[in-house]
């Protein structure tokens, strides 16, 4: 019993990489309908950036800060630049997109920065959280900025004015547009949120995979599969789907015979695949009704 | 949040190609026959190598493009296909010495069964899902070839070997040259069957279902039967082009068939431009000759050279090589014109 209880805390500590992810994710879908494939790569630079700063003598949550401005403003400026003029193209297009998004930003970064394996500080320290081995404070601490991102992502879509506009956008963007909402811009803010909202997330994960170009492939999938399980359209979702992810990977490594590290990636994926077969909407969303 | 969503309103995820434009007139499809015979002659080993993998590549884009551009289903995962076509000429032809030309039908008939079961639970699932769920078929791939119980077939990490074929009846070619006609020869049997597929009764089938589906299963066409049959033949095409990849490479390996070569693919459909058959070639010399360029031009910033290409093909071109050719097709007749 004892194994099993630290397996679903260990679990849960690596969930919450992915929830983190999950919720930028979820964050863009939201906006821009696509699953953006240059995510990951765009947090990765995001972090890279907060750790130049750190280099020069900036402290942590002044370059925190900075990073997370920064990196609004820049996905504001790579949708106005680069994919406001793919918006009315197919969705292939916009995928071919975000794949070219991906290589520049993976290959600037290691052009930049290099491709050796760097060290990321932690607010929180890293010593045992509360005396258990498995979970350490920065671990507590990233459960803790998980929950606090998704109890501000709550509060700014359901009771703000902005956060409604966005949702009309959204939603039936025809529609939001005869209501007066600029929908161009709400697309580039949900752009602005979900790399900010990346750029933390690859913060707080930086100092557990350790900083360098590549360090987001892994994550980003994980991300998408969390958000899908939890059902693309909800925040709450993508974040319990995170947790869930990691301790189903933590249990199934541990408690079925021969599946070793090797195999936690497919099995995870095949539990995916098996939740969206019977939910298709994922366990949190909501269901899509078609009118004819 | 979208609660209801507009079907008849809302713009299809493929736009529709109509069934003539996907194919190229006679005379240009000699032309292009004929520079696809008579080059080998000229030029040395390694190119010739290079336009086997570019045929090759191009059955693998041919097959993605009858998926999307057929019937609209999306696929990241084709790579998982073409690894179990590979594997599948592999092992029949190092452990049981099965002919090199019989393993082919072979490999495209599992991988034609494993796409079609696959199908089943993709039925349920529709663009970005679908597009994950083949992503994460594409991705488990590798560690399933790396398994340990598997490993006395497939090799584990290390791989398999595998002999290249010598020219048959004592023909006094290469190797290479030899192995390039045979591709040519499979890929234009290929070519054919697929723009004939499309243009009969079941091919009208799939792109009723790629530009309405409710429409296309109110006038009787069995949606489930057809998605799941361009599965399949999506899958068996790309495993003929794997085992074609695994004699002309003469190796595999897991790390040889990643979430990248699927990636590739798709770039290649998109830069071919989707639902047009014979752009596949074109495509497949995109993704086979760019990232060489790329890395000419800068080879720290090949990632981004190739990126910003893929970019600017995108904005000029959004139809890709389709969009081109029928913009020359226009200009030559307005010079007749003149």
């Amino acid at each position: 019993m004892e194994l099993f209880a630290n397996q679903v805390l260990a679990g849960i500590a690596t969930g919450a990489i992915y929830a983190c992810m999950a919720l930028a994710v979820v964050m863009i879908y939201q906006a821009i309908d696509h699953l953006n494939f240059a995510q990951g790569e765009m947090a990765m630079f995001s972090t890279f950036m907060s750790w130049q700063m750190m280099q020069w003598g900036v402290p942590y949550w002044w370059a925190f800060i900075l990073t997370v401005i920064l990196s609004f403003a820049g996905g504001i400026l790579i949708e106005r630049l680069l994919f406001k003029p793919l918006a009315k193209a197919p969705v292939l297009t916009n995928v071919a997109g975000f794949i070219a998004l991906f290589a520049i930003v993976n290959s600037v970064a290691g052009l930049i920065w290099d491709f050796t394996i760097k060290q990321y500080p932690t607010p929180f320290g890293s010593s045992p959280f509360l005396g258990s081995q498995l979970i350490s404070t920065h671990q507590a601490g990233m459960v803790g900025v998980t929950l606090l991102l998704l109890a501000g992502l709550y509060f700014f879509f359901q009771f703000t004015r902005i956060g409604l506009a966005m949702r009309a956008a959204a939603s039936l963007p025809e529609s939001a547009r005869l209501v007066g909402i600029n929908t161009s811009w709400m697309i580039a803010l949900g752009w602005g949120m979900a790399a900010a909202i990346g750029a933390i997330a690859g913060m707080l994960i930086a100092p557990v995979v350790f900083l360098e170009p590549n360090m987001m492939g892994g994550v980003l999938i994980y991300g998408f599969a969390s958000a899908v399980l939890g059902g693309l359209s909800s925040p709450l979702g993508a974040v319990i789907g995170g947790f869930l992810v990691g301790v189903f990977e933590n249990l199934a490594g541990t408690y079925i015979p021969g599946v070793g590290n090797e195999l936690k990636l497919p099995i995870a994926l095949a539990l995916i695949i098996t939740v969206l077969v019977v939910k298709p909407a994922g366990l949190f969303g909501r269901p899509i009704v078609k009118r004819v | 949040m979208s609660a209801a969503e507009e079907v008849v309103t809302e713009a299809p995820a493929v736009e529709a190609v109509p069934k003539r434009a996907m194919t190229l007139g006679y005379g240009t499809s000699l032309v292009v026959l004929a520079a696809l015979i008579l080059t080998p002659l000229f030029v040395k080993n390694f190119i010739i190598f290079q336009m086997t993998m570019l045929l090759i590549y191009g059955l693998a884009v041919l097959a993605l493009n009858i998926l999307t551009g057929g019937s609209g289903q999306f696929s990241l995962g084709q790579s998982a296909f073409y690894a179990i076509g590979a594997y599948t000429t592999a092992i029949l032809m190092e452990h049981f010495n099965v002919n090199y030309a019989l393993t082919l039908p072979v490999a495209g008939v599992v991988c034609f069964g494993a796409g079609f079961l696959f199908g089943q639970p993709a039925l349920r699932l529709s663009g970005i899902y679908l597009a994950l769920a083949t992503f994460a078929l594409a991705l488990a791939m590798p560690q399933l070839l790396k398994l340990g119980f598997l490993e006395h077939w497939t090799g584990g990490v290390q791989g398999l070997v595998v002999t290249k074929p010598d020219a048959p009846f004592g023909l006094p070619l290469s190797q290479d040259m030899w192995l390039y006609y045979f591709t040519l020869a499979v890929s234009i049997g290929i070519y054919v069957a697929s723009v004939n597929l499309l243009r009969s009764r079941s091919g009208r089938a799939l792109m009723s279902i790629r530009d309405n589906e409710i429409a296309a299963s109110a006038m009787g066409v069995n949606v489930a039967l057809y998605k799941t049959l361009a599965f399949g033949v999506s899958a068996g095409i790309t495993g003929i082009a794997g085992g074609l990849g695994a004699i002309a490479v003469q190796f595999v390996a897991p790390d040889g068939y990643t979430i990248t070569l699927a990636i590739s693919l798709f770039v290649g459909m998109v830069v071919g431009g989707v639902g047009w058959l014979p752009g596949s070639i074109v495509g497949s010399a995109f993704i086979i000759f760019v990232p060489n360029i790329a890395e000419g031009i800068s080879k720290g910033l090949s990632g981004a050279v190739f990126g910003v290409l893929l970019f600017l093909v995108i904005y000029l071109v959004p139809h890709g090589a389709r969009q081109v050719a029928l913009i020359a097709q226009q200009l030559a007749a307005k010079l007749k014109k003149n």
